[in-house]
């Protein structure tokens, strides 16, 4: 197939260790980013909304605030695709061992803020915006799953698209089989055009047969290792670097080949 | 406005719920105005509700080659692909096309997570999940429906779950429409499956949008919704390969901005997915003979989207909810609802809005309250879910032009 293109026009980054996409940049550069506090600000949310929302909606709105706010768009007129491989661990370990327990005390907020979807919610209602919003997940393939239906999105519809990917932390009994023990979101504005935001051209297309990942430069093979959504950091590091090209798994035995180059 | 988009054959469809096993005992039910509904035997501790609950799931184990997926939702996916002779038409897509350019795209609201429900009811002595539960890490997880069903078809395209609560199973078909004109891919199955698990249940009884009876669509002393389980599949190719197919016209997607679980008050999201639905198809409101409602029989829902209805489509239009049937299937209730739209193309079938014993005033005459026989050209489908998500399909005749 000819492979499809798109313009990067906005980068966002989340992680315990790094504050945003300047930080991985500075990391890459051997510098020591300052990491960033505790819980992700999420100023994209009103004050009682950010008081209310689940630290997977924090994390998802965190970097999806952040590569909007790089591209210079209208968060109001974005389609967006918000991929998770786990969604909110946190709240479906507290509604599984509450409904093992006292499955009547259910908390009924929790339960709404369980929904895959919650991310997507509540960005959409802190943005204004009324454009189509879907919310997918695909196991360790969920960046690279998002990336392609965000890009089939950009270039079938001939509109810019949101693509956020994150996963928080687990915590209790489902950590032990998820394996994603930290925190890890990242965001990226796609334009189907080249424009006066773009900061890269990618190129992607589909590879038949994709094994396993290749390596990424320590310490970044670890926080891939730790956090499904963490898979997209062989991308980032090609964002960061301006150019390159790599493979990513789209789907159990569907890998996305990438190549990553400078917008003059 | 979006374009009109160049349509796409359904070359095969299959639904199971409560009303059945398949298209034709789904089609039997719909005729003799039978309601799969029956109160509810299913949690783990007692809730006084109806449910939609598959008869002989618990009966049917997944063949010994697919026992590392076994659990209730799985086993329904399975049963669903059993139907109408759809693994069929699947193996002859991927013979003819490669297992490479068939897309596999599945909605669901939960997935096995009540698997998850029941390795918490049995944690180890130290509080940690058994060891049996610890061996099938990827049930634990919502792709574990998609991964499923990906491994029993042996499709090696690109997979992905859509999960946006309730418009899940109809933004599958968006997402296949992309692929297949992008080149990505030359097929697409499609579907949704969701099961009854305790986190449904429980989880919208906390809401208190769940009726102690029987669910009724627009009717004025409607309480609440009746929670169902369903599996469904449709298998999406390009028109010139099946020209004698009922085709997938349109599709709208649109967002409500609005509250993560009340509706818009004036169905802002839901108008908005409607015209982008109606401007792909090229379709004029007057031109649609059916739709079927999302019409879940929570208040609010039916309420705006009664007002939708009343303001966008003329007398002649024909509208139903069938949640009364199946009871609100979730995430599988897009593609069981578009398979009821398709069955209505194909037989010249309205089904009645079950349940809608005394209408809501605010209900218009586009209402179809009890059965009709007529001709049906082009179908919509309602697909509305928390966080303000909003989905509609349209359909129509083989060889209909818009």
């Amino acid at each position: 197939m000819t492979p499809l293109q798109v313009y990067v026009e906005g980068i966002g980054l989340w992680s315990p260790q790094l504050a945003d996409f300047a930080a991985l940049r500075m990391l890459l550069d051997g510098a020591t980013p300052a990491p960033p506090p505790a819980r992700p600000t999420a100023t994209a949310l009103p004050p009682n909304e950010r008081r209310r929302a689940p630290e997977s909606v924090l994390l998802a709105v965190e970097v999806a605030g952040q590569a909007v706010a790089m591209s210079g768009r209208d968060a109001a007129t974005l389609a967006c695709v918000f991929a998770s491989s786990h969604g909110d661990q946190a709240i479906t370990d507290y509604m599984c061992a509450t409904l093992a327990q006292a499955p009547a005390e259910l908390s009924p907020i929790r339960f709404h803020n369980s929904v895959h979807n919650a991310p997507a919610g509540y960005w959409t209602i802190a943005t204004g915006c009324h454009a189509p919003s879907t919310a997918v997940a695909a196991q360790r393939a969920s960046f690279g799953a998002g990336l392609l239906e965000a890009v089939s999105q950009a270039l079938a519809g001939q509109r810019p698209v949101l693509l956020v990917c994150s996963d928080s932390g687990g915590s209790g009994p489902l950590a032990e089989v998820t394996g994603c023990g930290q925190s890890f979101g990242c965001a990226l504005v796609l334009a189907p055009q080249a424009g006066p935001a773009s900061v890269a051209r990618l190129s992607l297309s589909t590879l038949s047969g994709y094994g396993a990942a290749a390596a990424l430069p320590a310490p970044l093979d670890a926080w891939r290792d730790a956090n499904a959504s963490a898979s997209a950091l062989a991308l980032l590091q090609l964002l960061a670097r301006g150019h390159g090209r790599c493979q990513l798994p789209a789907a159990a035995a569907l890998g996305l080949d990438l190549g990553v180059e400078a917008v003059a | 406005m979006p374009d009109q988009m160049t349509p796409l054959a359904v070359t095969a469809y299959t639904a199971s719920s409560a009303i059945g096993h398949g298209l034709a005992a789904q089609l039997d039910a719909l005729r003799q105005a039978r309601s799969g509904l029956r109160p509810n035997d299913f949690s783990s501790a007692p809730l006084a509700c109806w449910i939609g609950r598959v008869a002989g799931l618990e009966d049917a184990p997944l063949p010994p080659a697919h026992a590392a997926w076994e659990c209730r939702n799985n086993r329904l996916a399975w049963l669903g692909l059993n139907q109408d002779g759809f693994l069929d038409r699947v193996r002859a897509a991927r013979a003819r096309y490669g297992a490479d350019r068939v897309a596999l795209l599945l909605g669901t609201s939960t997935a096995s997570i009540g698997a998850t429900e029941a390795a918490y009811r049995r944690l180890d002595a130290d509080g940690g999940f058994a060891d049996a539960d610890l061996q099938m890490p990827a049930l634990h997880a919502p792709h574990s429906l998609a991964a499923f069903v990906a491994a029993a078809l042996t499709l090696t395209g690109p997979c992905l779950t859509v999960s946006t609560a309730c418009s899940s199973g109809a933004k599958v078909f968006a997402s296949a429409e992309r692929m297949i004109r992008l080149g990505l891919v030359d097929a697409a199955v499609v579907g949704g499956v969701d099961t009854l698990c305790d986190s449904v249940l429980f989880g919208f009884n906390a809401l208190e949008l769940v009726s102690a009876a029987p669910c009724r669509p627009f009717d004025a002393a409607r309480d609440g919704i009746s929670i169902g389980e369903a599996a469904g599949f449709a298998l999406l190719e390009r028109i010139e390969t099946a020209p004698a197919a009922p085709r997938l016209l349109g599709y709208g997607e649109a967002s409500d901005a609005h509250h993560m679980s009340t509706p818009h008050p004036h169905g802002l999201g839901a108008e908005l997915a409607l015209r982008d639905a109606l401007a792909r198809a090229g379709l004029a409101p007057a031109q649609v003979d059916y739709i079927n409602l999302h019409g879940t029989a929570s208040l609010k829902n039916d309420e705006v989207e009664a007002a939708l209805l009343a303001r966008m489509f003329p007398a002649r239009t024909r509208a139903s909810s069938t949640k009364g049937y199946t009871g609100h299937t979730l995430g599988a209730a897009g593609i069981i609802e578009a398979a009821i739209a398709l069955q209505a193309i194909e037989h010249g079938f309205v089904p009645g809005n079950l349940g809608g014993d005394t209408p809501d005033p605010g209900c218009g005459p586009q209402f179809a309250w009890a059965n009709e026989q007529q001709r049906v050209e082009v179908a919509l489908s309602n697909s509305f879910g928390f966080g303000g998500n909003n989905a509609c399909l349209a359909f129509a005749r083989a060889g209909f032009a818009a």
